[in-house]
């Protein structure tokens, strides 16, 4: 079954609050080698003028995630995950993730494209606070390999 | 190159500016600690056998590690973890990490595109990795001192 084109436009449901913990922005610093205290240490963080820990700039895709497996998995959709290796990735930030952020995110299809036998799924997926702060534009293309 | 908490100022970074070059070596170990830290835990990112019955070299590295090496020598060169406002990269080729110690190598490197406003620059990084380009079309605008 091919990746449906039905589903270009198509905006899925928000996925469940994810609460942003100075724990797991330190865990993602770790893996990563970033060294910087702004991301481990509240009192760095705040003395830089930040109102806690911040999380690197590809920590987003940690969010993001969970609604854009909302995505991928949809049954209607058709996206053979074997056969899919990721293509681009992009950020937007009106500013950082911090600990203490809870956020909820939502993901948009925004085209279904074909060249030869790879098809092409572009995501755009919102990251806001539960307070309705617009956080982060996340867009993700993902590759998958025809047969 | 500033130390990680001093900050690049924005009237040194001219059009050009060649951003001092790094290498990351990247570990199988390396592998499983991001999967763990990412949520990603895709199976061509730690199975040998599986990511070769796909086709694939040796397992590979996920992107969202190169990207996120991409990122952090850019902040590091920012002094400001937070310093990003947009970053986007294609994923070129794969980062093929062998069952070694040494792992792979990612040689990544940036010049600065233009100047923006807000004490903003944009900067193209490059990333390469046993021959081949990793990253294409990497940029990322930075907010600078």
């Amino acid at each position: 079954m091919a990746i449906n084109t039905d589903y270009i436009g198509r905006t899925f449901e928000p996925s469940e609050p994810y609460e942003v913990s100075r724990v797991k922005i330190a865990e993602f610093a770790d893996a990563i080698g970033e060294p910087s205290p702004l991301c481990r240490d509240r009192a760095a963080a705040q003395a830089a003028g930040y109102p806690d820990v911040i999380a690197p700039p590809t920590f987003a895709i940690v969010v993001s995630s969970a609604g854009s497996a909302k995505v991928t998995h949809d049954p209607g959709l058709g996206v053979n995950y074997a056969m899919i290796v990721h293509g681009e990735q992009s950020f937007a930030h009106a500013r950082p993730l911090h600990a203490g952020d809870v956020v909820v995110t939502q993901s948009t299809i925004e085209s279904i494209r074909s060249a030869g036998n790879m098809t092409m799924l572009t995501t755009v997926t919102q990251i806001r606070t539960v307070d309705g702060e617009h956080v982060c534009t996340a867009r993700s293309t993902l590759v998958e390999r025809g047969a | 190159m500033p130390s990680p908490t001093q900050r690049q100022s924005y009237d040194q970074a001219e059009p050009g500016t060649e951003l001092a070059p790094r290498q990351y070596q990247v570990t199988r170990r390396d592998l499983v600690r991001y999967a763990g830290a990412s949520g990603d835990f895709n199976v061509i990112h730690w199975n040998e056998r599986v990511a070769k019955s796909v086709g694939l070299p040796n397992v590979i590295a996920h992107g969202m590690l190169t990207m996120a090496l991409a990122g952090r020598f850019l902040t590091e060169w920012a002094g400001d973890p937070g310093a990003i406002t947009e970053f986007g990269v294609r994923f070129s080729a794969p980062v093929v990490v062998p069952d070694d110690d040494k792992g792979a190598t990612v040689e990544i490197g940036g010049t600065v595109a233009e100047r923006l406003d807000g004490n903003q620059v944009a900067v193209d990084v490059t990333a390469r990795s046993d021959g081949a380009k990793v990253l294409s079309r990497a940029r990322a605008v930075v907010r600078l001192a």
